[in-house]
């Protein structure tokens, strides 16, 4: 690791008018699943500013890889390859080094992998549809998978979920845990999703587009999309509001 | 004009959605093959683990009262002498045979979530002065948009939740025992309620 002092400050306050607000009612579920009280703010205490670090024992060869980690041998999941990459950084601009990502998302026909998942839509035999990896020394992550599909959902009669990958972050306390979606840049579903609709903010949605990014493209093998995670930042300083002398 | 203070915004929240399993808990979505293990499952405690055995056990419930069957729950929580396994904890080194961090995805049948883990020990509050022992839960789930954020604290310890700083800053005195785990023997019961009369307090952390 590297020759860093510890991370002991608090956290930047959450911006909660950026991130959706808990009842959403164009997104159903959110209705009788939203608290209706005000959250009581509790300020970082060490309960929050400490949080899970993970090794990389933790990972096996082909975590990062949703093309071949469920595939049989020889064999590969079906659909466009992409190269998902970025950096998971703070608020602050500062990469995360070391931490967890996990991805999960739908094949190239939108369909999941789950025992509740109903949709007529084919199951891949090579595609599981999950993956982790963990950041590097500046925050840089990278995974080898297909483009999910677009695929409908119960809400409206007629709403469909835009291509999207699943991403669950861990910084290095447990007030920055995040789960978020990725999706893809130039797709005309993002905008008339009403889970994406839940965000209130449009640069917020921005936020969760992934750009292609040519440069980083495999030549006759995968095309690349670059996505940077963003977690909260950490105040600069230490200073506690308690009384002088004590 | 002034300075650009340059600062990112935190990437937006958006629901874990009905296939959280899939990415966080595969196995027990009967995806196996792949992770040997589903990562936080499994006893948090070792045989040589100190502090006393607890089995914290509870439900989520929505607006109806209904149990829901599709979170994951998250808990964070010291060790049995109050360190945190975490490079950011100053105060000294945490039990080594503790790691402190677990997931349970509610049982699919009933919505059950069960955690075997030792009652952690107190941990000072920014100004010194000992909070009760707690843990911190997360809790993610298709119609919730943004990780909710509570605490559960112990029935068993009266005289230290009286002079918790967070529980003695809730202004509404009769929300409190929604962040209070109810022992019975070993058992720990911690029911979360996201709406209703008996909304559970959410913290903003």
């Amino acid at each position: 690791m590297r020759n860093t002092p510890p991370e002991t400050t608090p956290f930047f306050a959450r911006d909660r008018a950026w991130h959706p607000p808990a009842l959403t009612p164009g997104y159903k579920t959110s209705i009788l699943r939203s608290p209706q009280r005000a959250l009581i703010s509790l300020e970082g205490t060490r309960s929050e500013i400490t949080g899970p670090v993970f090794g990389h024992n933790i990972l096996g060869e082909f975590d990062n890889d949703l093309i071949v980690n469920y595939a049989k041998p020889g064999e590969m999941a079906i659909g466009e390859r992409i190269l998902v990459h970025g950096r998971v950084l703070d608020e602050r601009g500062r990469g995360v080094a070391g931490a967890l990502v996990e991805f999960w998302q739908a094949n190239a026909g939108g369909r999941y992998r789950h025992k509740k998942e109903s949709y007529l839509a084919a199951l891949d035999p090579n595609f599981g549809g999950f993956g982790r990896t963990i950041t590097d020394e500046e925050g840089n992550y990278v995974f080898r998978t297909i483009r999910p599909g677009a695929y409908p959902w119960p809400n409206g009669v007629n709403d469909w979920r835009p291509a999207h990958i699943h991403f669950s972050v861990f910084g290095h306390g447990f007030a920055q845990r995040l789960i978020t979606q990725m999706y893809f840049e130039g797709d005309p579903m993002i905008w008339i999703c009403p889970i994406v609709k839940t965000i209130p903010d449009e640069d917020a949605v921005k936020g969760l587009i992934a750009a292609l990014d040519m440069n980083n493209n495999i030549p006759h093998d995968m095309r690349a999309y670059k996505f940077d995670i963003v977690l909260r930042g950490r105040r600069s300083t230490l200073f506690e509001n308690r009384k002088e002398g004590n | 004009m002034a300075q650009s203070l340059n600062y990112l915004k935190e990437s937006a929240s958006q629901t874990a959605g009905p296939y959280v399993h899939i990415g966080c808990t595969p196995n027990f979505a009967g995806i196996t093959g792949v992770y040997e293990d589903d990562l936080g499952s499994g006893p948090m405690a070792t045989e040589k683990t100190r502090g006393e055995r607890i089995t914290i056990r509870g439900f989520v419930y929505d607006g109806t009262g209904t149990a829901l069957k599709d979170a994951v729950i998250e808990i964070w929580q010291a060790d049995a002498d109050g360190l945190y396994n975490s490079p950011s904890e100053t105060r000294g080194a945490a039990d080594p045979n503790f790691f402190g961090w677990a997931r349970c995805p509610g049982d699919m049948a009933t919505g059950e979530f069960v955690f075997e883990t030792i009652k952690p020990g107190r941990v000072p509050f920014r100004d010194g002065r000992p909070m009760a022992p707690h843990v911190s839960f997360w809790i993610v789930a298709r119609g919730i948009n943004i990780g909710l954020n509570t605490r559960m604290y112990f029935s068993d310890e009266d005289a230290a939740n009286a002079e918790d700083p967070i529980l003695s800053r809730i202004e509404h005195r009769m929300r409190v025992p929604t962040l209070i785990g109810k022992r019975e023997g070993d058992t720990v019961r911690f029911d979360i309620h996201l709406q209703g009369e008996n909304e559970t307090v959410f913290f903003d952390v």
